[in-house]
């Protein structure tokens, strides 16, 4: 028995892959279709988008790269359909150097599929280097960063931004990101000059969050794929995170039976070595 | 000459910049304004140092065949092909820079990304034991909030997403709070030491200095 355990510690690694990746490609194949359930974090960004009036501003600064796409970007579609829908005039932009692919796939495709027209309803800013300097720049007038949008046309020439200075022509901000970054536009946007803040995170760092939200910094939090499907669920364009959460699902109890084994197991063999000791 | 002019430039530009938060007269308002704008600037040079500074790291590499010089020539190849199919065809979606992008990249990035969830099983199921009271609290949390950040814990009971909740509103807070006190006392300290001088590590080596 402890022998058998004992080997069943020092399993190879790649059967535990193996079951990995069965574990998120039969959930992705045959969707088990399992509720998501709505948190008050994420209800409260939503909340702060849809009772916006028709026609105001919102930033949206999706400062993820491709790494974090898979999480990131379901959340990021979501949240632009939502404004786009509701008629409000979107900003995007990004802060990270690998961002601006990311970010102006996501804009282009959602104003795509929500039919609306570049430069009167969203203008894409593109990358800007220098984080906290971008973010304190458009508290003061947005064309000291961004004097062009990432195509090059000047932001006088774009009918949308026409009587558009800085954040206080701006409802809220939301930033979508794998990093640190939102702290900084808590930081510097909201503290300095009090526009609302809303976030979107990888799973790994909304814990890193938290604070901002017990303190009203932000005015809601979206984290990891789990936000996503929530979000989604709200707006009604059920996509890739809601798909991914049966996956999820799967992984994460995978990985709970693994750690549950793994102790018995350890437990067992440790028992019985000091017995053998005795 | 060659430390004590940045030390000066970076002390008077640290004072200057803290009194003039002090002041909304329209003229400090202009002179701050001005400075984001050279900020980006310098930023944007620093940015191009960067590169410059990688690109002869891995020239010397492939130039000297050190160990694993391939690599660093595929890097070098990387960042000319890149870069010039930036400059020559633009960097609009369907141009060569952005399908380099969309079609290498970002595959590329996920996968390395994706690969974390393999390892993690492994290691969680390799290493994450109840050894010790505080190892056993940590397996605890750890359980509860996985299962709580998905759809299958709220099927196991409503009750597992709500102390998931609590786990994150209230310990987590706790400690993410203090952690954050100490780093905003830590940058405080770190800026006054800066402008006064008597932090310089960020001059590097000058002259020999």
């Amino acid at each position: 028995m402890k022998n058998l355990l004992d080997k069943f510690l020092k399993m190879d690694r790649r059967y535990i892959f193996f079951l990995v990746a069965l574990g998120v490609i039969i959930p992705l194949i045959v969707p088990i279709g399992l509720p998501v359930d709505i948190t008050k974090p994420v209800k409260d960004v939503y909340d702060a988008i849809d009772s916006l009036p028709e026609g105001s501003y919102v930033i949206i600064s999706l400062d993820y790269d491709p790494a974090t796409i898979p999480e990131l970007d379901p959340m990021a579609y979501a949240i632009l359909r939502h404004c786009f829908r509701k008629n409000l005039k979107v900003i995007t932009m990004t802060l990270l150097p690998a961002g601006p692919g990311v970010a102006e796939m996501a804009t282009k495709t959602c104003a795509k599929l929500e039919n609306k027209k570049y430069g009167e309803d969203y203008v894409f800013l593109g990358y800007k280097v220098g984080v906290s300097a971008v973010i304190l720049g458009i508290g003061e007038d947005i064309r000291i960063p961004f004097p062009q949008d990432y195509y090059g046309t000047s932001i006088d020439d774009l009918p949308m931004m026409k009587g558009y200075k800085n954040y206080d022509d701006t409802e809220i901000v939301i930033t979508i990101s794998g990093t640190n970054v939102p702290a900084s536009w808590v930081a510097y946007a909201h503290q300095r000059y009090h526009v609302n803040v809303a976030s979107g995170v990888t799973a790994v760092m909304a814990a890193d969050f938290y604070p901002y939200l017990q303190t009203g910094q932000m005015v809601g939090l979206i984290g990891g794929l789990k936000g996503a499907a929530e979000y989604e669920k709200l707006v009604g364009v059920p996509g890739k995170a809601f798909v991914g959460m049966d996956a999820q699902s799967i992984i994460h109890s995978l990985i709970i039976i693994l750690i549950i084994i793994g102790n018995i197991a350890y437990f067992i063999v440790r028992k019985s070595k000091k017995e053998g000791v005795g | 000459m060659k430390r004590e002019l940045p030390l000066f430039i970076c002390a008077l530009m640290g004072i200057t910049m803290i009194i003039q938060y002090f002041i909304p007269h329209p003229y400090s308002i202009k002179f701050y304004q001005t400075v984001i704008g050279w900020f980006i600037i310098i930023m944007t040079f620093a940015f191009v140092l960067g590169i410059m500074s990688i690109a002869r790291v891995h020239w010397n590499k492939v130039s000297r065949k050190q160990k694993d010089w391939f690599y660093s020539l595929v890097a070098l190849i990387s960042l000319s092909v890149t870069l010039f199919v930036g400059f020559a065809f633009g960097i609009e979606r369907g141009k060569p820079f952005m399908l380099i992008f969309e079609y290498i990249q970002v595959p590329m990035e996920s996968t390395m990304f994706s690969l974390l969830a393999f390892y993690i099983a492994s290691a969680a199921f390799r290493t994450f034991r109840a050894r010790t009271f505080e190892a056993t609290l940590l397996l605890i949390a750890a359980v509860i909030v996985m299962l709580g950040r998905v759809p299958i814990g709220y099927m196991i009971s409503s009750k597992i997403p709500a102390i998931s909740g609590w786990i994150l509103d209230i310990p987590n807070l706790a400690a993410k709070r203090g952690i954050m006190i100490g780093v905003g006392l830590g940058s405080i300290s770190m800026g006054l030491k800066i402008i006064l001088g008597v932090e310089r590590s960020w001059l590097g080596t000058i002259g020999g200095e």
